[in-house]
C-alpha cells in the first residue's frame, strides 16, 4: 500500500512540476534580468529589463527591416535586451490569436503591432489594456512631426495610445507598361476613363484587373477604393462614422461600380491570392492589380521587374489626392513589467532614424513628414510627397476604418457579392452589421 | 474485465490491484476532467453569453448565437457544405479502400509495394495534400490546360454552381460542385488509410467460410456480397466513424487549399469558428460554432460507444 501511494504521489509530483515548469523558467529569466539590472547601475526599480516585440513581421522585406531596427536598438542601448516574438502567418491572423490569449491571460507583450485606427481603439483601447501615450508625444515633440489625421488614427478620446512606424498607401494601382504601350491606353484618372481603358483591354483580349480574392480583403480593398473614389475621404470617414448612412446613393453607386468592375477581372479570381494575382499582370496576362504598395516590394524584389519600366502605379481613379493609409503602430499595454525600458524603444521607434533603418527594406514609407526621402526608391519618394499633401482616409480591409468584427462581415457580404452581384443585398448586409462598426 | 470483476463482488472488496490501478489512473483523470470536459463545459458557457467583442462579456445571452448562426448565410452554407462533403468523402474511402483491399487480397505479387504505395498519402499533413490539390485543380495550371484542348474545362474548387439547387432560408440547398474537388483531395489522402483497415478484415475471413460458400454452389459475387461484406461490417462501422469526425472538423485541408471559396461554397464550420473568432473577435459565436461541432460528431460518436458498451455486456 505505500508502494502505490509513494508512487502515487511520484506521479502527481512529475505532473505538477511539468505544468509549472513554464513558470519557473520565467522567474528565473526575471532573477537573471534583475542580476543584469545591478550590473548596469539599473534603471527604475533597478532591473534593466528586457523588450519584447510582437508583430507578425516574418516575411522577406519587413524581417529584414524589424531585425535592423533590433540591431540598431541595441547598438544605443546596451543594457536592454529585445525579444523578437514575431508570430508568422496568416497575415496576422495567427499573431492576433495568440495576442489576444497573452492579452487577455495578463501576459502582454511589451509592445505589439496594431494596424492604427479601430483595430486599436475598438479594441485593447476600448478594454482598458492600453496606456495614453500623450506625454511620450510631447516629451519628443513629436505633435508636428506626424501627419495631424494619422495622430487622430491612433487617439481614442483625446489620448494617443500607439506610435506609426510605416505606412503603406492602399489606393494604388498597378499596371504593366508594355500592355498600356502596346495599346496606346493613357493612365485613368477618374471612374469613366477606367471603365473606358478596361473595355478597350477587354476588347483586346487582355485581362484588364487582376484580382486574387482567394482570402476576400482583396475584394473589399477593391471595394473600398469604389467607396473613396464616390464619396471622397471626408465623406468616406463620415460613413465609417455613422454619420452617412450604407443606403446612400453614392455607397450604392459604389456597389454598382463594384458590379460592373468584376466583369473586367480574370475568370479564376477565387483561386488566387493577392501574389498569384500579381503574378498575371507581371507576366503581361492581366494589365491592372488594385493592391496596397507592398505589391512594389513583391514586383521589384520577388519577381525582379523594375519600377517605371516593367511596371508603372497611379492613384486609384477618382481618388487622386487621397491616401488609403494602412499604418502599423505599436502602443503600450497596461502591466507590462519593464514600462521605462519599452517607453525607450517606443521613443526609438518614432525617431527619423529608426524610421529610416526599417522602411526601405519593408518597402513602406516613413510616417514622420521629415524623414530624408533620399533613401527611398522612386515609389518611395513619389509616395512621400503625395503623402505630405494627400487626404488620409482609413482602410477597411486592413482594420483601420472599423472594428474588426465589422471587417469580418463586410468581408462576408463582400465575398457573397462578388458571386451573387446583389447590390440590394450588399447594401442591406453592411447597413445590418453597421451597428458594430 | 468481466473474469477479473467477479470474484471482488464476492469479497465485497476493492483488490490490492484495481486500487493500483484506480490510483494510477487518478492523475489522468483530474487532468482530462479540467483541461477537456472542463473547456468544453467553459466553451458551452461562453457560446450563450455576450462575448462578441474583445472586450469580455460573460451576461447570459441565451441562444441568441445559435439563433444568429442558424439564420446566417455563411453558416447554412456551412452545414450544406459539410453534409455533401461527409456524405461524399466517407462514401468514396470506403468503395474505393474496399475495392482497393479486394484487389489486393488477391494473392498478388509485391502486394506490400501496392500498399505502401496506396497508404503513403496518408503520412502527409492535410495541409500539405491541401497545397498540392490547390495547384492540381487550379483551372488555369497543368492537367487543365491539357483538357482545354479537348474543349472541357471544369472549374473544380472556383465553380460556384450549386447542383439541383433549390432556395432553402438564406442559400440554395443542393450538392456545390466546389466541395467535390476538396472531396478528391481528401479522398486521395485518405484511402489508404481504409485499404488497410479493410484489408487487415479481409484476412481475418477464413477461408474455409469461402469454400464452405463455394460448395453450396455460391458465385465469386455472391461470396464477396453475402458473406465477406457482412463480415467486415465492423470494419465499415469503424472506417465510418473514424471518417466522420474526420470530415465534420476538417480545418486544414480546406483552409491550405480553397480558402471559404467564392460565396462560401467550400466554407466548412472549422473555417468559420477560426475566423469569427480571431479576425471577428466574436468569441461568444465561435463557441457556439464549436458547441454546434461538437454535437455534430457527436450524432456519430455516442451510438458507437453506446455499441461498444452493449457489446462489453453482453
Amino acid at each position: 500500500m505505500k508502494k502505490i501511494l509513494s508512487l502515487l504521489m511520484l506521479s502527481l509530483v512529475l505532473i505538477i512540476a511539468a505544468c509549472s515548469s513554464g513558470s519557473d523558467s520565467d522567474s528565473s529569466s526575471g532573477t537573471d534580468d534583475d542580476s543584469k539590472g545591478t550590473d548596469s547601475g539599473g534603471k527604475d526599480s533597478g532591473s534593466a529589463g528586457s523588450v519584447e516585440i510582437f508583430s507578425w513581421w516574418t516575411g522577406a522585406g519587413e524581417e529584414d527591416g524589424l531585425l535592423a531596427l533590433i540591431d540598431l536598438f541595441n547598438e544605443k542601448f546596451p543594457d536592454i535586451e529585445v525579444k523578437n516574438a514575431a508570430v508568422a502567418g496568416g497575415a496576422g491572423t495567427n499573431a492576433k490569436a495568440v495576442l489576444a490569449t497573452r492579452m487577455q491571460g495578463n501576459d502582454p507583450p511589451s509592445t505589439f503591432q496594431v494596424h492604427g485606427g479601430e483595430e486599436l481603439n475598438k479594441s485593447w483601447v476600448a478594454a482598458n489594456k492600453m496606456e495614453a501615450l500623450n506625454e511620450l508625444y510631447e516629451a519628443n515633440d513629436w505633435m508636428d512631426k506626424f501627419p495631424e489625421s494619422l495622430i487622430d488614427l491612433v487617439s481614442s478620446d483625446g489620448n494617443i495610445y500607439s506610435v506609426p512606424v510605416n505606412i503603406h498607401r492602399g489606393n494604388v494601382i498597378f499596371y504593366n507598361m508594355e500592355i498600356f504601350n502596346e495599346h496606346n491606353l493613357e493612365v485613368p484618372t477618374t471612374m469613366d476613363e477606367f471603365f473606358a481603358v478596361a473595355e478597350k483591354l477587354e476588347a483586346a483580349g487582355v485581362v484588364p484587373l487582376a484580382l486574387g480574392d482567394k482570402e476576400t480583403w482583396e475584394a473589399t480593398q477593391v471595394f473600398e477604393n469604389l467607396l473613396a473614389a464616390e464619396l471622397g475621404a471626408d465623406d468616406y470617414i463620415k460613413l465609417f462614422n455613422g454619420e452617412i448612412e450604407f443606403d446612400d446613393a453614392r455607397v450604392v453607386k459604389a456597389a454598382e461600380n463594384f458590379d460592373k468592375l468584376l466583369n473586367y477581372v480574370n475568370d479564376d479570381h477565387a483561386s488566387r491570392s493577392w501574389q498569384d494575382s500579381a503574378q498575371l499582370v507581371a507576366e503581361g496576362d492581366a494589365a491592372m492589380l488594385n493592391m496596397g504598395d507592398w505589391a512594389k516590394g513583391y514586383f521589384v524584389n520577388d519577381l525582379g521587374l523594375v519600377t517605371n519600366e516593367d511596371f508603372g502605379y497611379f492613384a486609384f481613379p477618382d481618388t487622386v489626392g487621397e491616401f488609403a493609409v494602412i499604418t502599423d503602430t505599436f502602443g503600450l499595454p497596461t502591466g507590462v513589467e519593464h514600462v521605462e525600458e519599452t517607453k525607450e524603444f517606443l521613443t526609438f521607434l518614432g525617431s527619423v532614424e529608426a524610421q529610416d533603418v526599417f522602411n526601405p527594406l519593408k518597402g513602406s514609407i516613413p510616417a514622420r513628414i521629415d524623414a530624408d526621402p533620399s533613401k527611398y526608391d522612386d515609389y518611395g519618394k513619389d509616395t512621400i510627397e503625395d503623402f505630405k499633401t494627400a487626404k488620409l482616409f482609413p482602410t477597411l480591409a486592413h482594420g483601420s476604418a472599423a472594428s474588426e468584427g465589422f471587417v469580418t462581415k463586410a468581408n462576408q457580404a463582400v465575398n457573397i457579392f462578388v458571386t451573387q452581384r446583389d447590390v440590394d443585398n450588399l447594401i442591406s448586409a453592411l447597413k445590418s452589421a453597421a451597428p458594430e462598426m | 474485465m468481466m473474469e477479473k470483476d467477479l470474484p471482488i463482488r464476492k469479497k465485497n472488496k476493492i483488490s490490492k490491484d484495481q486500487l493500483t490501478a484506480i490510483l494510477f489512473l487518478i492523475p489522468s483523470l483530474i487532468l482530462i476532467v479540467v483541461f477537456v470536459y472542463g473547456f468544453i463545459g467553459w466553451t458551452g458557457y461562453l457560446s450563450v453569453s455576450n462575448y462578441n467583442t474583445i472586450v469580455p462579456d460573460f451576461s447570459f445571452a441565451g441562444l441568441k448565437n445559435y439563433a444568429y448562426l442558424f439564420n446566417d448565410f455563411r453558416f447554412q452554407a456551412d452545414l450544406r457544405n459539410t453534409i455533401f462533403f461527409t456524405v461524399f468523402f466517407i462514401g468514396l474511402v470506403i468503395v474505393l479502400g474496399l475495392g482497393l483491399a479486394i484487389l489486393l487480397d488477391q494473392k498478388l505479387k509485391g502486394e506490400s509495394i501496392f500498399r505502401n504505395i496506396f497508404l503513403f498519402p496518408m503520412a502527409l499533413s492535410f495541409i500539405v495534400t491541401g497545397v498540392v490539390w490547390q495547384w492540381l485543380l487550379n483551372p488555369s495550371t497543368g492537367f487543365n490546360n491539357f483538357l482545354k484542348v479537348f474543349g472541357i474545362q471544369p472549374k473544380w474548387y472556383t465553380d460556384t454552381n450549386i447542383l439541383a439547387g433549390f432556395q432553402w432560408g438564406q442559400i440554395e440547398f443542393g450538392l456545390p460542385v466546389a466541395i467535390l474537388a476538396v472531396v478528391i483531395a481528401a479522398v486521395w489522402q485518405m484511402t489508404g488509410f481504409s485499404l488497410a483497415m479493410y484489408l487487415a478484415g479481409l484476412r481475418g475471413i477464413g477461408d474455409e467460410l469461402r469454400e464452405a460458400a463455394r460448395m453450396d454452389g455460391a458465385t465469386e459475387f455472391q461470396i464477396y456480397w453475402k458473406v465477406v461484406l457482412p463480415l467486415l461490417m465492423p470494419i465499415t462501422m469503424s472506417v465510418v466513424i473514424i471518417m466522420a469526425h474526420i470530415s465534420l472538423k476538417i480545418f486544414d485541408l480546406v483552409y491550405a487549399m480553397t480558402g471559404t471559396g467564392a460565396n462560401f461554397v467550400t466554407d466548412v464550420p472549422g473555417l468559420y469558428m477560426f475566423e469569427t473568432t480571431f479576425r471577428g473577435n466574436y468569441y461568444a459565436n465561435g463557441a457556439a460554432i464549436a458547441i454546434i461541432m461538437l454535437l455534430l460528431v457527436a450524432v456519430f460518436i455516442v451510438p458507437y460507444l453506446w455499441n461498444n458498451r452493449k457489446g462489453d455486456q453482453s
